[in-house]
């Protein structure tokens, strides 16, 4: 399944296993092997601290008073959880927690289409043989390589006319415009390293090619589904440009409500408060890429999902 | 799902080279009825407002005309639209003139101009990182899971809220001035609100950047670089000789990607920098041009997202033409195992 993952760590246990005949073999090599691998150690560092330190940064700022916003003690000082009660408040004009419900369920209802649709497609694309296949991929992905821009000056035409400005179809349409050839291509590439022999012994046996593909393939696919459903609702989760022209404050998003966030004073920025917020909303989402951080960075590299 | 009956048992047997034939065909119309359901859905969702917004990028603007002060109700406009952008065109009173600066119209190259400077310095940036943390992430160490965990943080934070954290370490008595010990001001500098840009945008993408090469390097058999080493090759001709090489149409993907999407950035120079930046356009992108333009008049904006859309599709063709970017077949190769 984990297409990547699977033959790196094997890599890594053989070049280990040579590492070992190596330093054995030679004492120049183990001390050259040594300082490779301290620099290796002290780059791995270098590149963990590069990723972290600004989202910790963002984490203790959230928790600090507000009368210490640019204090620059590396760690927490002046501890409060004011900053999230600020951002969760309605008081100021700001909407988060009726945005983050907003983003559950347009992204869900986007992950869902995109599944429905692009699971037959992936499946087709993956397993059947006939002519075009090459021509659907690449129709399939040049979809996904549109300029949101282009989607959305008819859209906000269309979309006013029809008065749908401010209502979930209004965001979920345009949502499945990249999440759709998203989840299909990343399926096709899961779908490609499924055991397709065992669909062939459900044949045998006197499955039809749908049972087949219900009872046996379905099941056995579900892993490859649920990461491809995690990456499609990150995509949604995400998206700015055209969530902030065709919402309105009560369909606002998360990533709306953050980027519009007000403070209580004019020309101010509310720092903690939105540092707060962005914990709130970027946390969930660090946790479930953690938890299945193996098969997300199989899809990615299949997918090529976009940043 | 299927409309194809499963080919009864029977059938198997006798003719092989019919059922073959037989079961191709139904496996031609089985794969029609599969596809068929995504590929209208993407018509509804993508085709049909692309091929209206190239219909609306034909169509005047309603507004008052300049030459009569009466209202007009668009009507057909030709290239006009194209012209206004690319040529800088506006109409007033006299005719048709030179756009004044400061105007939407006038901003049209300069957006151009930092559209591509975003693209090639943060891709370069991106690639050349990229393949650092890929390199380090394909050796054997202890702590390797971590690296991997800690570079999908950046990559798992959504755009908005990157962009709000970096307004944030960007600020005059932020961090970042405090660490550096410089005073700089980086939303409101020419260019350093594009270095602001740049770095915030680099460090939100290298991961995925790296991630791809990765999983290109992984795919380069250890006996490649034990023979190179064998035959006496240095660290370095390593590098240029084996790695690149054997890497490159992964990374070639890689980079067509990244290109596609920094082209159309949006995110983060419009809540970073409030969509300006600098003097009012230092960060201004074709995209938020396009944003900006969409009040004044849908019409017009359609046009510079035409244009847009159509200097990406250009960009993505010299890339799979010349440079011999083949995403299919390279992913294709990749699931094989066989770069």
């Amino acid at each position: 399944m984990s297409a990547i993952a699977g033959p790196a760590t094997t890599q890594a246990e053989t070049s280990a296993l040579r590492g070992e005949r190596t330093t054995t073999a030679h004492k120049v090599g183990r001390r050259k092997r040594r300082s490779q691998s301290t620099r290796t150690i002290v780059s791995a560092i270098v590149i963990s601290l590069w990723c972290l330190l600004p989202f910790y940064w963002m984490i203790v700022t959230s928790f600090r008073d507000v009368g210490y916003t640019f204090d620059t003690t590396p760690w927490f000082t002046h501890f409060t959880f004011d900053n999230y009660v600020t951002a969760l408040s309605t008081n100021l004009g700001n909407h988060l927690g009726l945005a983050l419900l907003n983003s559950l369920i347009i992204g869900g209802v986007t992950t869902v289409v995109c599944l429905l649709f692009g699971i037959f497609a992936a499946y087709a694309l993956a397993r059947l043989d006939f002519r075009m296949k090459g021509i659907v991929m690449g129709v399939i992905l040049g979809a996904s390589m549109f300029p949101g821009v282009a989607l959305l000056t008819p859209l906000f035409q269309l979309f006013t006319s029809w008065g749908w400005i401010g209502t979930y179809q209004a965001l979920i349409l345009p949502d499945i415009s990249f999440a759709l050839p998203l989840t299909v291509y990343t399926l096709v590439s899961f779908f490609r390293e499924m055991p397709w022999d065992l669909e062939e012994a459900a044949r045998i046996d006197g499955c039809t090619q749908a049972q087949a593909f219900r009872k046996i393939i379905l099941p056995l696919a579900a892993p490859a589904v649920f990461t491809t459903a995690i990456l499609a609702f990150i995509a949604s989760w995400n998206e700015y440009l055209i969530a902030s022209q065709l919402t309105t404050d009560a369909t606002q998003t998360v990533t709306v409500a953050i980027a519009g966030f007000t403070g209580s004073q004019p020309h101010q920025e509310p720092y903690t408060a939105v540092m707060a917020a962005g914990v709130v909303v970027t946390v969930p989402l660090v946790i479930l890429v953690l938890i299945f951080q193996r098969r997300i960075v199989a899809g990615l590299t299949a997918g090529g999902v976009k940043g | 799902m299927s409309t194809e009956t499963a080919t009864p048992l029977s059938s198997k047997r006798p003719a092989p080279r019919a059922s073959l034939k037989k079961r191709q065909h139904g496996q031609v119309r089985t794969a029609l009825w599969l596809i068929l359901p995504t590929m209208a859905l993407l018509a509804v969702v993508i085709g049909y407002p692309i091929v209206s917004a190239v219909v609306m990028s034909f169509q005047k603007d309603a507004g008052l005309d300049p030459a009569t002060g009466m209202f007009v109700q668009g009507g057909f406009a030709g290239f006009q639209n194209y012209t206004h952008w690319l040529f800088q065109q506006c109409t007033s009173a006299s005719g048709t003139v030179a756009c004044p600066p400061g105007s939407l119209g006038a901003q049209f190259w300069n957006a151009v101009g930092v559209t591509f400077l975003f693209t090639v310095v943060t891709v370069v940036l991106e690639t050349v990182f990229g393949f650092w943390m890929a390199i380090i992430m394909n050796r054997a160490f202890k702590g390797r899971g971590i690296v991997r965990a800690a570079i999908l943080v950046p990559w798992a934070i959504p755009t908005a809220v990157t962009a709000k954290l970096w307004y944030f370490i960007f600020a005059t008595t932020g961090i970042a001035n405090a660490i550096l010990h410089v005073n700089v001001l980086w939303v409101s500098g020419e260019w350093s609100s594009r270095w602001a840009i740049i770095i915030a945008d680099t460090w939100k993408t290298t991961p995925f950047m790296a991630l791809l090469i990765l999983a290109g390097l992984q795919l380069i058999p250890d006996e490649v670089n034990e023979a190179a080493k064998m035959d006496g090759a240095s660290t370095v001709q390593r590098f240029w000789r084996v790695t690149i090489p054997l890497v490159k149409p992964a990374l070639m993907v890689a980079v067509l990607f990244r290109v596609l999407d920094a082209l159309r950035i949006y995110d983060l120079p419009a809540i970073l920098t409030s969509g300006g930046g600098g003097s009012g356009n230092a960060t201004t992108t074709l995209s938020i041009l396009v944003v900006d333009q969409i009040r004044q008049g849908p019409n017009s904006a359609s046009a510079l997202s035409t244009i847009t859309f159509l200097i990406i599709f250009l960009v993505a063709f010299i890339f799979v033409r010349f440079l011999g970017a083949n995403v299919v077949r390279t992913q294709e190769s990749q699931q094989k195992g066989t770069l």
